[in-house]
């Protein structure tokens, strides 16, 4: 009924268009839950179209204009995008990673290898190779954790994703090396791209995943990705997420993680830059013990828009959940944090907490934020707050008079606001890097590079504020 | 253990059964309107009051604005949908001629408020409260009236002012809530029966509490009811409000609207202890209360303080709200919510800056048991041009069993950088430590939890002028005591 309001956009046309159209490409080959999952959802998305503003979940968040866009829907792999992958490297200084990439939606491996074996087991590569190479993991996985969880767009990522990355950690196997994920845009055109990533933990497991969002040039784009990540019993996670897209491009990330018995995951979600960015995490617990710790911290300044929608379920009892989401917003910057904490009957010695933390530099920024509670057990410790403020007037002060400039005393402070989730990255390597690029950032100086982001971070010049330290 | 466990249960049992105390029916004869909701009814009720043209046209107006609404369901409640047809607009004791003094009221109904525990007469000498009775939508007697004259404050029955005082009330009512504002409001604006009036003149300090009581007696009737409070410029009142209704299995509605209007260095501070009937333990009837509260802090250096206690209504839906226009106004929130049983609470406030300097302090203490819901939803909105503004919410949640449930929707929206705003929640069951230790004194687990319930709610109790806050401490007491899960 609600869908006789609702106008229908030019990209919604298009999009359904180009499933009918592909429709004999999408499904051929893949194995049956991917297509069961591809028709469902598009089913889904006819009923209920994209989100606009007049969704609760949405209501801040206005993607209109990307809606009546012109996006190139369909992209697949030419040698020339291939020769911009070949130039493109990454090095974190101190930090050995493996490193997978994901050109203009589509995996790319330049040894031209879709599926590797690393040692010990670990499978990683392009999901639709997976899919045939290993059926048996997409019968028990695939779709377990996101299925039936749809708003309008990640309809549209499980209806037409191309391709994603499959992640493969077997029992009992610990990798050392952190694998990091680099996702490229690069095209002329304006593109819009769906991928879908399965990560898949076993028993007893270790993983520690980098996931990079990086945009080369400055072309108009719109990235929707959907990650499924599923961690076995005693198995740890640690998922970096670094955002640092440009001002015209729109990105959406969905992620999925879902917990088994005394499992560990910690997330850290970092957004640099990017026009619209929203990111929503959902962490359910599905087994007694579990413990996930989720930080996110976002810089933005100018237009750009930054959405965090955070979603816990406390499904079963004796889980610990912590949140700690912080924003510096300046000019006419606009933020969203709506977190979400779900303890649900009997789910009986929960502790779950939430904080957001905002500082709005601007009479023209603002932020919104909703820290939900919905509670149905007893003996739970919960827990939220959030504060909106400015930087203290009395410690610039304090700074100023003993010969700090007015303009390093600001960013110094603005950095010890941040450091408190950057502390809790457990990488060193990795963390002096994004504590050097959130110097940068908070210095006007981190550009789009034209490498990864991470790359920019020069590690022989070490960043420092001007502080005459004779005066202090 | 065990037997501790079962001693717990059996306290648990014999507390959450306690019958409501105020269920009883009242035989006073009553004029009903009939059944159902068209425009004949709103002309009905109209002409019934004797209601002068641009009234009835206002009421028109928000009845047909009614029709075009949907019923809201974003709270996080669920009952079965309301049959609107099924409702009698308009109940009005039986008018006998005015009334003079106490001893002419009929006998009956000095009894019923005997049972209330708020005998006018005994009010009178004691409390020096003057109290303005609502009985089923129409508002039976004022005491008080001439002290109050001699201020110049006007406290009467809202189709007293109607009558009397058109162009205050032509002036005002609507000019907050306006008849579109909701689903609810609209459909008061239409039906709106009886209520109070009252104005404060510039720089009067009211001498004493104003009060009303409303009451819903006659089944099948919703009540209706309408409070438009002005204070002009440097002027105060505290207005207490209680509320109680029968015993009856069907599913009574309420719906109200209270509209404030706060003139420069005034101040209005508003007090309510709601206790309407909750329901039986299984969840059977009780009212379904659909409230718009809203105070306008229109000068500069006013201020508006709510405080409620809500033990009763099987289903609560109110936010008592404070929009902060004047500079250096002041909006506070004090709000105890109490669910048992089936009851389910989506309650909180709202407050939002738009002046300059203006500062709100929402305190929520919500308490659940039994199989209850009990939500604190509230919106903080600092608006670009309220430079400085200040706000601190806290929310806590108890639970007490492990049948309910205890949420909070806290939505903060900021535009302006200067602005300083907190939010802080917990939610937890009640201290095991605390217990053990008034049990280890020989103070015994039913009390033992009303007073630590008490302690909890104290912070807003001592809000509530002094009658009130005695038979809040009793309502929290009897709705609680002995709940541990």
């Amino acid at each position: 009924m609600q869908k006789n309001y609702k106008k229908s956009f030019l990209l919604e046309q298009n999009l359904i268009h180009l499933f009918k159209e592909k429709k004999s490409e999408l499904f051929g080959n893949c194995h049956p839950k991917v297509a069961l999952s591809r028709q469902q959802a598009f089913d889904d998305f006819q009923a209920k179209g994209l989100p606009t503003t007049k969704e609760e979940s949405w209501k801040n968040t206005n993607l209109s204009k990307q809606y009546e866009d012109i996006f190139q829907l369909d992209n697949p792999l030419t040698e020339l995008d291939k020769s911009a992958g070949e130039i493109f490297q990454c090095d974190i200084h101190g930090f050995d990673t493996d490193v997978i990439s994901m050109l203009n939606g589509w995996y790319y491996s330049p040894e031209g290898k879709q599926l590797q074996i690393l040692e010990n087991g670990i499978v990683v590569g392009s999901i639709l190779e997976a899919q045939k190479a290993y059926p048996e993991y997409f019968d028990s996985y695939f779709d377990e954790i996101a299925k039936g969880r749809n708003h309008g767009l990640t309809a549209v990522n499980k209806a037409l994703f191309r391709d994603g990355i499959f992640i493969y950690v077997p029992d009992g196997v610990e990798v050392e090396k952190s694998i990091q994920l680099i996702n490229i845009v690069n095209r002329d055109e304006k593109m819009m791209i769906n991928s879908r990533n399965l990560i898949i933990l076993g028993k007893n497991s270790k993983l520690s995943f980098l996931h990079c969002d990086d945009s080369v040039n400055h072309n108009p784009g719109f990235i929707n990705t959907l990650t499924e990540i599923y961690i076995g019993e005693n198995a740890c996670l640690d998922l970096y997420k670094l955002q640092n897209i440009n001002n015209e491009t729109a990105l959406l990330n969905n992620t999925f993680i879902k917990q088994e018995l005394n499992s560990r995951s910690k997330v850290n979600v970092i957004s640099l830059n990017g026009g619209i960015i929203r990111n929503e995490l959902n962490v359910e617990f599905s087994g007694e013990g579990a413990d996930a710790d989720l930080n996110g911290i976002y810089l933005m300044d100018h237009e750009q828009h930054i959405d965090n929608q955070v979603f816990v379920n406390h499904a079963v009892p004796n889980c610990n959940s912590s949140e700690l989401f912080k924003g510096v917003l300046d000019d006419s910057a606009s933020g969203v944090f709506n977190g979400y904490i779900y303890v649900a009957r009997d789910a009986q010695n929960t502790n779950a907490f939430q904080r957001n933390n905002n500082i709005l530099m601007k009479s023209t920024a603002k932020i919104d934020t909703q820290p939900f509670l919905e509670i149905y057990a007893d003996d739970v410790k919960c827990s939220h707050g959030a504060t909106v403020g400015q930087l203290d007037e009395e410690a610039l002060f304090y700074m100023m008079q003993r010969g700090i400039s007015r303009q390093d005393a600001y960013l110094l402070l603005m950095y010890a606001f941040t450091a408190e989730v950057t502390g809790k990255i457990s990488i060193e390597a990795l963390q002096s890097n994004i504590e050097d690029m959130i110097k940068k950032r908070l210095r006007g100086e981190l550009a789009i590079c034209e490498k990864c982001v991470l790359h920019c971070g020069h590690p022989d010049i070490p960043l420092e504020f001007e502080i005459d330290m004779s005066k202090v | 253990m065990a037997k501790d466990k079962q001693n717990k249960n059996g306290v648990l049992e014999e507390v959450t059964s306690s019958e409501y105390k105020y269920g009883f029916v009242t035989d006073i004869e009553t004029e009903t309107a009939p059944m159902g909701l068209n425009e004949d009814i709103v002309r009905f009720i109209s002409a019934k009051k004797n209601e002068p043209e641009w009234l009835l046209e206002f009421r028109l107006i928000a009845f047909r604005h009614w029709l075009t609404l949907d019923e809201p369901n974003w709270a996080l409640i669920d009952y079965p949908p309301i049959n609107f047809q099924n409702i009698i607009y308009y109940a009005a004791p039986k008018k006998k001629k005015e009334l003079e003094s106490l001893d002419e009221v009929d006998p009956e109904l000095l009894d019923t408020f005997n049972k209330l525990g708020i005998s006018l007469e005994e009010q009178k000498m004691l409390s020096g409260v003057a109290v303005d009775v609502v009985m089923d939508s129409v508002s039976v007697k004022t005491t008080f009236q001439d002290t109050l004259a001699k201020h110049g404050i006007i406290f009467c029955s809202f189709s007293e002012a109607v009558q009397n005082h058109p162009d205050l009330v032509k002036k005002y009512m609507g000019s907050i809530v306006p008849y579109k504002d909701n689903y609810y409001a609209a459909l008061n604006s239409a039906v709106f029966s009886d209520g109070s009036f009252c104005f404060i003149p510039k720089g009067v300090r009211c001498p004493i509490e104003l009060s009303t009581y409303f009451r819903i007696n006659a089944a099948n009737t919703g009540q209706f009811e309408r409070t438009l409070i002005v204070a002009e410029a440097g002027s105060y009142v505290s207005y207490l409000e209680g509320c109680t209704a029968p015993q009856r299995d069907e599913n009574q509605l309420h719906a109200a609207i209270v509209e404030i209007l706060v003139m420069d260095d005034a101040e209005v501070k508003y007090s309510t202890v709601q206790n309407w009937y909750p329901g039986n333990k299984n969840g059977k009837g009780g009212v379904y209360n659909f409230v718009t509260k809203r105070g306008l802090c229109q000068g500069r250096n006013s201020k508006i303080s709510w405080t409620q206690v809500e033990t009763g209504s099987a289903i609560t839906w109110k936010y008592p709200s404070c929009i902060l226009k004047g500079d250096n106004s002041i909006g506070e929130f004090y709000s105890v919510a109490v669910t048992n049983n089936y009851q389910q609470a989506d309650t909180g406030t709202k407050m939002i800056h738009i002046g300059k300097n203006t500062k709100s302090t929402i305190i929520s203490k919500g308490i659940s048991a039994g199989k209850s819901n009990n939500s604190y939803r509230g919106l903080v909105r600092v608006s670009k041009n309220a430079d400085n503004a200040r706000n601190f919410s806290q929310c806590d949640s108890l639970l007490l069993g492990d049948q309910c449930g205890a949420h909070t929707f806290p939505y903060i929206k900021t535009a302006n950088p200067t602005a300083i705003v907190e939010h802080e929640a917990t939610t937890s069951k009640i201290s095991e430590d605390q217990l053990f230790y008034c049990q280890q004194r020989g103070i015994d687990s039913e009390k033992a939890i009303g007073l630590i319930v008490n302690g909890y709610a104290k912070e807003v109790l001592k809000q509530l002028p002094m009658e009130f806050a005695v038979e809040a401490q009793k309502l929290l007491a009897i709705t609680l005591e002995g709940s541990v899960g």
